[in-house]
Formats: structure tokens, sequence, C-alpha cells
């Protein structure tokens, strides 16, 4: 079909619009509950959080803080995709955490413990992750175990494993691993001069930002124009299609998930070997990344490129929420309002419906028809018509 | 007591009336301009193909969509309804395709659910028991009010459907395909039913498009073809053939018509093949020993359950055999993958579309080449998909096969209707070329058009000298298309007819076990 599309038919800017308006919705009940704690301060409240970095005068410090939101935008972006390849795939992969956890673990000790090169490092995590991974595919390949579950209890699992592997290379008074500086200097991620170029000499902006990015556009490509996307996909919307048409579905869910693994995995790497921050040993719940990485994949519309964006705004009012405390508000206010986004983005189907009644009672008052009669028109046999008007008045006449 | 024409002279007025609905769905127009008037007490079929709008319509009336355009008119008044709640005390009921009731609850249960009688919140079903086996013994509907519902025939759980109806005193009843899960037997019964309740003054409402039991059943016949509304017709002034005509558009040919077989080269040998079952411990099929010749229709008849499905799973590799040969054009297959069968030359239109025929979340060009997406055409290097053939591969098939979608090469397979993603799937394996086409049930429930159109592709593939295996639960599909039947009965095959040699009474008594070949 030719036919001309209404541009707010179009499925990029209807995604768009439907996450523009779940930020929205997010921040003005969030205003609303600000306005219920302190009314006073509740204005001056949600424009720091929005403006995080701007909250600085000065600009170098205003670009050194972005850069700091970039560096943790990277993870969160590599979860991010974690999350939505699965999704895409068939598969709900709430083991992002647990995948990224292991990679956090793997390149830690691979760079405090052995001091491997920042290359080494960065593959031991996606393996570590891939690995993770391919645990839960392959329970639900041959036993059938839902992956919900057995990504639920790895998360644990993992998270407590890395904690007794990294006391093995921790500071003997505080709780976190070495510091890259001290013990691992060779692993750190390349900075290429970006922070000194671009972001107020912030030492740990550099490479891990473009790998991130990187991965979007190849799980974009991988998805969208591949053999193996259409395969994965196929698989995980119908495992016994994808059986009768002679695909290894058993090895394709196995792949979807160690794709998944590795992409988290790979993104604890991207954080850690920046030296931005340590691993605690002691910590007795499994880092929020991995669960912000289903937020923003779903903000992001499931989309590879979009999710970059949302991972970016996720991590923008997270940092924004941390300035809270200056103004007398809790900082997990920001966390409530990005969760309000996130909630409000199950409803983007009932979103979008809404809004493409309005247009089609648009498009009809004004006279275009989007929704034009597609099928083929056959003609009927002219006796045919006849008789059918024959009897039409047949009907009627009793 | 006034037979269904008394009736009509007598009644000026309409139970229910469906003025100039419309009701549009993106990139559809399900339901355009449409008027349907139920009178009083009679019988009112709705005929239709699959996507013709006759669930829509009745969505409609039940009050699950709003339409765009128009108006419904009860007892000559204005009424909305905004859901089945209202439709419900409009006194509108509905016995659904797929019954509608809890299997651990008993018949009784499932008639008050919803509308239980109780005194101080205890039930009383004493007087519910009393006003079931009372409106059951009126109308001949027998039922055992104590049954659970799991243990029952399905011919009984539709009377539960309808006395649930009656129970509520629903005036207007809508009866949506209902013969399509009974047995010849039940669906007789289910005739006389109908009778007795229009005859005791209650609207029936009946869609199908069996053209037999709307000829036997109704009083009048409203024909909608591609969601528009064709004419409505006194049932015993047309004939079969004008109300296929109206519902297809063109004449319908009710034999399939074809050259005797000239068989050649053996395609498919099966040797001993036993396969194992999935629901019990005993092999479900026992060492069955044919084969299949090029330019020849062999159809495996028998009664569902007898190992037909496990026959083709074996075939066609889904389950692995637990002993026997398998040869395609002579090449020993018995272990290859699914993937190399079909590579060699074996096409397979599987019984279940859903679960086995599409992925339903694909566009309908990324479901034309499920079975050819990796070949150089489509898939440049093994790595990247090559979209531009695969769009006009797809528009290509959609066009030669006139498969039907709202939106084309790029219409969810989801939102299609299972005529047309049987063509679908039917246009996909056929136009492989295949040496072996292995169809199982092709036209389950299919309107007659389509049923038509994928005979007459059957039987042009086998014109075209290729092997056609083909298993049916229909015997009229079987005695129309076949050029020999092979009869199979707990696993085995129990005799091999010719055709134009035996007639549907000795077929059945070899598909019920009755007899069988030495």
């Amino acid at each position: 079909m030719k036919e001309k599309k209404s541009f707010f038919k179009l499925p990029v800017v209807q995604a768009l619009l439907v996450s523009l308006f779940c930020i929205l919705l997010g921040l003005i009940i969030g205003f609303i509950v600000l306005l219920i704690i302190k009314p006073a301060g509740a204005w001056e409240a949600i424009t720091t959080i929005l403006k995080n970095f701007w909250n600085y005068t000065r600009t170098n410090l205003q670009l050194k803080n972005l850069g700091n939101t970039l560096v943790k935008t990277a993870p969160l972006l590599m979860c991010s995709l974690s999350v939505l390849f699965a999704y895409k795939a068939g598969l709900f992969n709430i083991g992002a955490a647990g995948q990224y956890v292991v990679g956090a673990g793997a390149c830690l000790y691979c760079a405090l413990a052995w001091h491997l090169p920042w290359y080494v490092c960065l593959l031991a995590a996606l393996a570590a992750g891939a690995l993770l991974g391919v645990i839960s595919g392959a329970l639900k390949a041959y036993c059938n175990v839902n992956e919900v579950i057995s990504c639920i209890m790895l998360n644990w699992i993992s998270l407590y494993l890395i904690n007794m592997l990294l006391t093995n290379v921790k500071e003997t008074t505080s709780p976190y691993t070495f510091k890259l500086s001290t013990a691992g200097e060779q692993s750190f991620l390349p900075n290429l001069g970006m922070g000194d170029a671009l972001f107020g000499k912030n030492q740990y902006t550099g490479l891990a930002l473009i790998i991130a990015i990187l991965a979007a556009v190849l799980i974009w490509f991988i998805l969208g124009k591949t053999k193996l996307g259409y395969e994965l996909k196929a698989t995980g919307y119908n495992r016994s299609a994808a059986r009768y048409c002679g695909m290894k579905e058993k090895k394709n869910l196995i792949m979807t998930m160690a794709i998944s693994g590795a992409l988290a995995g790979t993104g604890a790497a991207l954080l850690y070997l920046t030296g931005f921050t340590e691993w605690m040993t002691t910590q007795s719940s499994v880092p929020a990344m991995g669960f912000n990485g289903i937020a923003a994949a779903f903000l992001g519309g499931l989309n590879p490129i979009g999710a970059i964006f949302s991972s970016f705004f996720i991590q923008h009012i997270t940092d924004g929420g941390s300035f809270m405390t200056k103004i007398g508000f809790p900082s997990q206010i920001s966390d409530l309002i990005s969760s309000l986004i996130i909630y409000l983005c199950g409803f983007v189907m009932f979103i979008k419906l809404t809004f493409n009644g309005f247009l089609d009672r648009h498009s009809k008052s004004t006279g275009t028809n989007v929704n034009a009669e597609p099928a083929p028109v056959q003609e009927p046999a002219p006796d045919a018509q006849t008789a059918v008007a024959d009897n039409k008045e047949g009907g009627n006449e009793e | 007591m006034l037979s269904g024409k008394d009736v009509i002279l007598l009644e000026e007025n309409y139970a229910i009336e469906m003025l100039n609905i419309t009701k549009r769905f993106p990139g559809i127009v399900a339901n355009d301009n449409i008027t349907i008037q139920l009178r009083k007490g009679e019988i009112h079929a709705l005929l239709g193909e699959n996507g013709a709008g006759k669930s829509t319509l009745m969505s409609v009336l039940f009050g699950l969509y709003q339409p765009e355009e128009g108006i419904i008119k009860k007892d000559g008044k204005v009424v909305s309804i905004k859901d089945p709640n209202d439709a419900n005390a409009l006194g509108i009921g509905m016995v659904h395709q797929h019954f509608k009731l809890v299997e651990c609850f008993s018949v009784l249960d499932n008639i008050i659910l919803g509308v239980e009688p109780s005194k101080y919140g205890f039930l009383q079903k004493k007087e519910a028991r009393e006003k079931v086996l009372k409106l059951s013994e009126q109308y001949g509907l027998h039922v055992d009010p104590d049954a659970l519902i799991q243990d029952i025939t399905v011919g009984m759980q539709q009377r539960t459907e309808i006395l649930k109806m009656l129970y509520r005193e629903n005036e207007i009843l809508i009866f949506d395909e209902p013969t399509a899960v009974l047995t010849p037997q039940e669906i007789d019964e289910l005739m006389q039913i109908m009778r007795n309740l229009a005859a005791e003054g209650k609207s029936i409402l009946f869609i199908s498009h069996k053209l037999n039991e709307i000829m036997a059943v109704a009083d009048r016949c409203s024909v909608l073809r591609k969601g528009k509304y064709i004419g409505t017709v006194n049932i015993a002034d047309t004939t079969k053939q004008e109300l296929s005509r109206m519902m297809v558009g063109r004449n319908v040919e009710f034999v399939v018509h074809k050259e005797p077989a000239k068989p050649g080269k053996t395609i498919l040998e099966v040797d001993k093949m036993v396969v194992a079952s999935k629901v019990h411990k005993n092999n479900a099929v026992k060492g069955v020993s044919f084969n299949v010749r090029a330019g020849e229709i062999v159809c495996i008849a028998g009664i569902d359950g007898n190992g037909q499905t496990e026959l083709v799973y074996g075939i066609t590799g889904l389950e692995p055999v637990v002993s026997g040969k398998i040869r395609l054009n002579g090449k020993d297959i018995t272990h290859a993958s699914i993937r190399k069968r079909s590579v060699d030359g074996m096409s397979h239109i599987p019984e279940d579309r859903h679960k086995h025929g599409l992925v339903l979340d694909y566009t309908l060009e990324d479901n034309m080449v499920l079975q050819r997406y990796f070949e150089k055409d489509f898939c440049a290097g093994s790595i990247l998909m090559r979209k531009k053939n695969i769009r006009s591969y797809a528009e290509k098939l959609i066009e030669q096969y006139d498969v039907r979608s709202g939106q084309g090469a790029v219409t969810s397979a989801r939102s299609m209707s299972g005529g047309n993603q049987q063509k679908a799937i039917v246009a996909r394996e056929i136009d492989r070329d295949p040496d072996l086409l292995v169809a199982v049930q092709p036209t389950r429930g299919l309107d007659v058009g389509a049923i038509e159109y994928i005979h007459k592709q059957i039987v042009a593939t086998r014109d075209e000298g290729k092997g056609v295996l083909l298993v049916s639960l229909e015997l009229d599909e079987v005695m129309a298309l076949s050029d020999r039947i092979l009869v199979m009965y707990e696993g085995e095959i129990v005799g091999e007819f010719d055709p134009k040699k035996v007639d549907i009474e000795t077929l059945g008594l070899y598909m019920a076990g009755a007899k069988r070949e030495g």
C-alpha cells in the first residue's frame, strides 16, 4: 500500500509521544507529592531534580557533573539493552541485576587480584554475565523452568558469591574493594582524553559511553536486520512454530539469554573499570542497576536507540535527586518520580489507544479516511447482485 | 401451535433491530452500514465467511464494542448497550462457540453462576434446581444438574449453556457457530431444540457458515460479506447455491473437479514406523507401513485421536520415531532434522495453525518466509536479512493466493482471520515447490469459499506431479480429494480403499474399529 500515513500514526512518533507523556504525567504526580510533603519548597525541588548538573553555577563543574551522570548512564544503558533484547525475543530477563553482579565481580577480580589489562577484564565480565544467562536459558530450554524464577534465584546466589569472592581483594579496614588506582591501574578503561576535552577534567568519562552506545546500535541491528534476530524473535514468540520450521529452538533460547547476560555483565565492567566507585562486599541487596534497566527499557519504548535517551533521563533525575537533601527533602523523591514514570509506562497501550481514537475522530471530521478499506474488492457476478437486490426488496415488503 | 410463517404474519414488530451499524478497526471496516432485524419467534441465520464481520456485529449487540454509527432497537425502542450487563438486562443471551463454563462446577452451579438465589447470604439451590428441571423438561434439554462439567459430553455442555440463557429469562438467544463442536447426532438434537425454543416465542440469531444447517432450521437468513450487508432472504424461497453465492460473491462449486491420478515414482516410504504417545504409555503409532507416489493424493482417514497426529509428527520430524524407517525420494530420513527434511522437499501444512503454522506476532511477510528465510534470496551471507526481497516475495504470494489482510504484507498475523491465516500457510508451503506435501486438516474451521480454494490448490499440487499426504477427519473431504484412502484405527492402518469403490458407511465401520482388513 502506497497510502500516506498520518505523521502521528508513525510507530516511532507514537512511541516517542507516549514516553514523553509518561514522563510529563510522572513529573506532575511527583510534584503533587512534593506539594503535600512541603508546599513551599515543591517548585524548587522539582526544578532541582530536573536541573541536576545545572544546579552548579560554574560551567566546568556543570560539565564535570554531566560527566558523572554519563558515567553511570553507560552501565544503565547496557542493562536496559539486556532487558529489551530478551524481551524482544520473548523472555523476561529480570536477572539483568544478577548478571550485572557477576560481571562486576569478574572484572574487579581480574583487575585487582590478577592485574590483567582492561580489555581482558571487560571480556571476563562479558563472559561471566553470559554464563549466568546461559544457566537460566538452559533451565528454561531443557527443564521448562520459567526464566523469571530462575533469574530471581540466581540474582541472590550471584550477589553472595561475588561478595565472598571480592572479600579477597578488599581493604582490611573497610568493606570496599581496593581502589583501581592503587591496585589495578592497568585495568582502567581508556578515557581517550574525553574527560579533559569535554567534561571539565572528569577522568571517569571515556570509552565506556562509546561502547554502550555502539552496543545499542549493534542490538538494534541484530534485532531488526539479521537472520539471528529473526530466529531469536521467532523462537521467543512461538517455540513450537520455530521448531516446526526447523530452527534449533533450544539453542536459540539459550543464545538469547547468553547475549542478554553478556550485555548486563559488560555493563558492570563499564562502571567499575572507570574507577568511579568500588564494590561494597557487605551489601545485602542486589544493585538497583539491573532493575532500573527494566525501567529504562520500557521508557525507551523497547527500542535500543530509545533506550539511550531513556537511560540518560533516568540517570539524570536519579542524580538530580541527590540534591534533594540540601533543600530539605528525602533523596528518595527522585526514585519516587522515576518509578511513577515507569508505572505510567504500563499504561502505554491504553494511552496509545486513546490517542489513536482521538486521531480517528479528528481525521473523520476533516474528511480524510486513514482506515480506507484495504481488501481488494471483488466484483460480485452481476446476476448475484440483481438477485440480492431483489431479495432485499422482497424482505422489506412483508 | 403456530408455524414460523404464521408468526411472521402475526407479528409486525421486531424483537431486536440493529440499524445501519458501522464499526471500524485500524485498517479495516469490520461492519459497514449493516442492518439486521430479528422478528419475534423466528430463527434468523447470520451467514458470512470468516472475517465477514459476524462476530464483530454480535459483539456490538452484546456491548463489547461500541459502534461508530447506527442504533439498536429493542421492541421498537432505541436502547444503548454499553456492556454485557446491559445486554443481559435487555434479555439478550449468547451461547459462545467456545463455552464459558467452569469445568469443576456442577451443571446447576454453572447455570446459576452470577444470579445465585440467596437468603441472608446463603445459597438457595433448591428453588434453582426446581426451576432448572422445569425448564429442561419444557424445552427438551436433558441434563443432569449434579454432574460436573468436566465429566459430561460437549452436547450436554452446550445444553447447559442454553439453560443458562433460559434461566435468566432471556428472550433473544444468540448461537455462535453452535454446531462446530458437535457430532452429527448432537447437531440434529440441537436443531430440534432450536425449533422448540422458537415455537415457545424465543427469538434466535443463529450464526453459521454451514449452509445445510441454515437450510434445515432457519426462517430467514441475512448475509454479510467483507463487512458489508448483502441482503436478507426467506429460507423457503432460496437455495443453498444462492446463499453461497451471496456469501462468497460468486458461484461456489461443491464438487472438486479432478482428473484421474497418474501416480509416478514413489516419493515417501514409511516402513513399520512406531511413534510414542505423549499422553499414554502405549505407542500412538504401531508399526505403520505405506507409501505415497508422485501425482497422487493419499488420504489418512480416521476418528480424531487414533494416532494421525503422531504419524505426521514422525514423518515431519516433530517427534522422534521409536523404530522403523522413513524414506523421502529413496533417501533415509528417519533421523534427519526437521530442517533437513524440509530442504529435501517436504512441505507441511500443520494441524494447528496457531501453535505450529505461524508466528502470530510476526508480520505476514515474515511468516511467508518462515520456511525459507535462510535461503540466499532472503538472507545475504547468512547474516543479513534482505527485507526488499522478502517484501516482494510476500506480496507476490499475497496476490497469487489471494490472502486478505488489513495492511497487506506488514499486517500482524494475529490480526488476520482464520481463513486468511490458513491461506497464508498454504501459499507458503505449496510455493516452496515440494516433492511431498503433508497437509493435516487443511480446511478445519474454514468457510465454503476458503475450503473450495484450498482443495483446488491441493489438487493442483498433485497435478504438478507432487505426492500429497492428506490427513482429514472430514469424510466428505476424504471422499472428494483422495486417490487412495488409508483408514487408521488405534495407531494402525486397518484398511486401504479406492474412493470410487467404497462408500462412507463402509469407511465408518473401519474407522470405528468394527471391521478390518486381514
